[in-house]
């Protein structure tokens, strides 16, 4: 064999035409690297390949392949539908589900050379973190989510049959609505397990029917207690106060409830909570699969596995990810996760591989440790994007993105302060003010359940704390209040206290009676 | 790993969430896209289109946090600040906090693309032709499959897998074929066996019983069942619905807007809802004359103005072509109300005594220039109406000066009512 036709042997594809032979091929030279070299862990991959509508549908409930029915996913389906036909929004060209077998969805008009880049950032970039990250292991159970969804969207569904798509769709709303303050966001005392979930509900329901007798519903009860005799502190306790998640609260405590309604918040409160390590790592995750795909296009290249000319194509659709335009640029939206992950990933590699003293400094833990992927791979487990981020990114990196911090007083006349820059004195204080945008313990407006006056009228009290006098927006603030009131059943009142202990506003709701119609206490 | 190809799955997997949001949308979707009637121009109607909603009852509301407030923030590409310096804010602009993707495209309300069909259903949702059961005739015209049982002859598509196997075993059962796994048994007691003769007999019984198999078969063709139809004849309406137009040179280029609108809705209307409907199209100046739908809508044409010419038309067509004891019978006449004198008699006794007892439902539309007042009319024709009509419940008058009245009007005429209440003014 001549030199140009072994060359021509090792090349995974030419051109830009791809089959399934292809993607195989691909996927094998991938794993190898990732595997073999990197020292990635990943779940076993599924790879299907789908159209753009298809890519429309995945959008619109959440990139899951099967999920329960809802008005708003069609809303959400028109509107990403009317901005991709009039040109205006490109698709994504992969969406990844954290699930075991990890499934990655590729589009059909992705060149070859797209094709291995997206293999490589998800089906073994984005894979990995799944597997491995702290947050994931912890909140999420990738064996179990497709059939738990399966689950909810079949009793959803069964739902629906029994007691009409109207009360069942308000149900949904209004948990929807109270959905980003349905998580735990402390670890509680046992793992997820999502495939527990289907016979946990069958056996709920058994032991209800089990248990009924008709007769202790006509018993006469007691005498009342006293009001009084009921104090504050056990109240409290016996019902788990103060509450931040509201959706698990109302599942549990709401006297008003049907079992199937409890059911149904159940179900969004573990898609939720299914959907809470995403939002903690957005950085990191892109941040992983894009140093992977690097990393792996570079050695596929290398091996000479891609042609130069794909390479080139490889390069650039990579450097469009990774832009990052600066505060002054029309095209400025904030911070670009897959940019801001990508080099905080390569700088830690610098640092690893070729630190300066001022690294040393900073980081006497992993300077000059040699080994770039092991000391990733730890951080990739056991970090998400706030300690990620106030650990390790570098003064080298600070003063290369020339990052700096405004402070914006509204009660400041003149102007928005610059308060630190790329220096000495600033490092410390932009790193720990940039760790706080992305901690959404921080960004997310805090809410707790604070009392429920059980001996009056079983009003519910929420507190919003409002630091840095941030109040929540009126009118959105009002029809979510209104929802938690039709879930609860009675009045439900939210004050907002700012960090002087002060109530600054308070908002107020009253059920309305369409959650429930006909029941044994209306 | 695993490769699978989605692309053929089946398409529409958001339909029903779509069709979900649509009808949680209703109000909004029909406000909207009765809005964007108007803007139109009267091709593009037809072919439905973008329509924008306000994100109104839609919105999905959750815990934010309003803007204001001490804020601090951290962006990249400083070029000139140092430390301390203070940035005079933008005009017109709270704090400069970046909007976060998702979020911020609540106020401009929300745009979409309906299909042509969600367009007209929209729009057409609560119409209908009045009284059409009166002469619903028991003609067969249209048939419609029904489940007739089972057959034993049919095609793949039609094969009942269920009847099928249950014929089979019943038949495996009836006829005593061995199961795979008292064979097995066999052949274990087989190997097991060390006794030569007891071996022999029990080999002589498998040999049996695998004779036995191979000549009943697990499914035999004459198990096989297929689903069966027969086809039932559906009584079907036969309607007509005539389209009277005034194109005389005294109806000016609105009026004409206004009534081609008016016609184009009906067109839809009936096009869409009635597939048996026929439609004839007469324009009339002094002279009717029965055309196309392309030259009734896009058409020109001027000359004098003689009403009963037209009525005269369609009591020979109808007479030709649509026997009133078969057909139901619509008009829809759209004018600016002037008629000459001399023909008040004959349009008004055409009118009253043979076109009016042939109809299920006679709708007049008088357009007038965009100042007028729809509320009052004072045309010849106005007046010859209203005098006919109160001896007769078929015939329903409205007027319309505007764009933005003729699907009010249209709505008003086509709506569904009781069967006992008439379109009265």
């Amino acid at each position: 064999m001549t030199q140009a036709a072994m060359q021509k042997d090792r090349l995974l594809f030419e051109g830009a035409d791809w089959d399934f032979t292809t993607l195989q091929r691909i996927h094998d030279a991938c794993e190898e690297i990732a595997i073999g070299e990197l020292g990635l862990d990943v779940y076993p991959n599924q790879i299907e390949v789908i159209t753009a509508e298809q890519m429309l549908d995945a959008y619109s409930s959440t990139g899951m392949p099967l999920f329960y029915r809802h008005w708003s996913f069609g809303k959400h389906f028109a509107h990403h539908e009317a901005f991709y036909r009039r040109g205006m929004r490109d698709l994504a060209y992969e969406i990844v589900i954290n699930s075991s077998p990890c499934i990655s969805y590729l589009m059909e008009e992705n060149t070859a050379t797209m094709q291995t880049l997206v293999i490589a950032h998800a089906a073994f970039g984005h894979n990995h973190f799944f597997k491995n990250n702290y947050l994931f292991k912890l909140w999420t159970d990738a064996e179990g989510i497709l059939d738990y969804l399966d689950f909810a969207k079949g009793y959803i569904a069964r739902c629906e049959e029994r007691y009409g798509e109207t009360a069942v769709e308000r149900t949904l709303d209004a948990a929807h609505a109270l959905m980003s303050h349905g998580v735990h966001r402390y670890a509680g005392k046992t793992r997820l397990d999502l495939r527990q979930e289907e016979k946990r509900q069958l056996e709920r329901r058994a032991h209800e029917e089990q248990m009924f007798n008709d007769l202790w519903r006509t018993v006469p009860t007691g005498r009342k207690r006293d009001a009084a005799d009921v104090d504050l502190e056990r109240r409290r306790a016996a019902l788990g106060l103060p509450q931040d998640n509201l959706l698990y609260f109302l599942e549990k405590s709401s006297p008003r409830l049907q079992p199937w309604q409890r059911e149904i918040l159940r179900i969004v409160r573990h898609v939720a909570q299914y959907f809470h390590p995403q939002r903690q790592t957005k950085v990191m995750n892109e941040g992983t699969a894009t140093y992977v795909h690097y990393q792996i296009m570079e050695r596929l290249h290398d091996r000479g596995q891609i042609s130069d000319g794909n390479y080139f194509e490889f390069l650039k659709s990579h450097t469009n990810v990774v832009f990052q335009p600066t505060y002054d640029d029309r095209r400025f939206s904030g911070f670009n996760p897959y940019a801001i992950g990508f080099a905080m990933m390569q700088d830690i590699e610098r640092i690893v591989t070729k630190p300066t003293d001022e690294d040393r400094e900073w980081f006497p833990d992993i300077a000059g440790r040699g080994d770039p992927m092991q000391v990733l791979r730890g951080i990739w487990a056991d970090y998400r994007d706030e300690s990620f981020i106030s650990q390790f990114l570098s003064p080298h990196l600070i003063r290369k993105w020339r990052l700096f911090q405004l402070y914006d007083d509204p009660q400041m006349s003149e102007g928005i302060l610059v308060s630190a820059i790329h220096d000495e004195r600033g490092y410390k204080r932009v790193r720990r003010q940039l760790a706080r945008e992305y901690d959404i313990g921080w960004t997310d407006p805090r809410i707790d359940i604070i009392d429920v006056d059980l001996a009056g009228d079983r009003r519910l009290l929420l507190q919003h704390r409002a630091p840095n006098d941030w109040v929540l927006e009126d009118s959105e603030t009002r029809q979510v209040l209104q929802h938690l009131a039709d879930l609860w059943g009675y009045d439900v009142m939210l004050q907002e206290i700012d960090s002087a202990e002060k109530v600054v506003k308070e908002h107020a709701a009253h059920p309305r009676e369409i959650l429930h119609k006909g029941d044994l206490f209306s | 790993m695993h490769i699978i190809d989605r692309r053929l799955n089946p398409r529409g997997k958001s339909l029903e969430n779509r069709q979900r949001f649509l009808r949680r949308a209703k109000d909004a979707v029909q406000q909207a896209v009765r809005r964007s009637l108007q803007s139109r121009s009267i091709r593009d109607v037809l072919d439905g289109g973008e329509v924008s909603l306000p994100i109104g009852g839609m919105g999905e509301p959750s815990f934010r946090r309003a803007e204001g407030g001490i804020t601090d923030h951290v962006l990249p590409g400083n070029r000139a600040f140092v430390e301390g310096d203070i940035i005079p804010r933008p005009p017109g602009q709270g704090a400069g906090r970046p909007k976060e993707a998702g979020q911020g495209d609540g106020e401009d309300g929300f745009r979409f693309v309906l299909t042509r069909e969600e367009f007209l259903s929209v729009f057409l949702d609560d119409l209908e032709l009045p009284e059409l059961a009166k002469r619903r005739l028991s003609e067969t015209e249209e048939m419609s499959p029904v489940r007739a049982g089972y057959s034993i002859s049919g095609s793949p598509s039609n094969l009942s897998i269920d009847r099928t196997t249950r014929l089979a075993m019943m038949r495996r059962i009836a006829l005593k074929r061995p199961k795979p796994a008292e064979i097995e048994a066999l052949q274990r007691q087989i190997d097991e066996s060390e006794n030569e003769e007891t071996r022999l007999s029990l080999e002589a019984e498998l040999k049996s019983l695998t004779d036995r198999i191979r000549r009943i078969p697990y499914v035999d063709p004459l198990d096989v069942r297929y689903r069966r139809f027969d086809n039932e004849p559906k009584p079907v309406a036969k309607a007509v619905m005539f389209c009277l137009m005034d194109v005389s040179g005294s109806m000016s280029e609105h009026m004409k807007d206004l009534a081609k609108r008016f016609y184009l809705l009906l067109y839809l209307f009936l096009s869409q809802r009635y597939e048996k409907v026929e439609i004839v199209f007469i324009r009339h100046t002094e002279k009717a004359e029965e055309v196309d739908e392309e030259t009734f809508f896009y058409g020109q044409a001027t000359g004098g103005t003689l009403v009963s010419s037209a009525l005269a038309a369609m009591r020979s067509i109808i007479a030709s072509r649509f026997d009133p004891t078969e057909w139901n019978i619509y008009a829809a006449q759209a004018s600016d109300g002037d008629n000459s004198y001399r023909d008040e008699a004959p349009a008004g006794h055409l009118l009253r005594h043979e076109i009016l007892p042939l109809c299920q439902y006679f709708a007049y539309i008088e357009v007038d220039e965009e100042g007028g007042d729809s509320s009052v009319s004072n045309s010849p024709l106005w007046r010859l109406y209203e005098s006919i009509r109160s001896g007769s419940a078929t015939l329903a008058m409205r007027k319309v000066c505007r764009k933005n009245e003729i699907f009010p009007v249209f709505h008003d005429l086509f709506q569904k009512r009781s069967t006992q209440t008439k379109a009265v003014p």
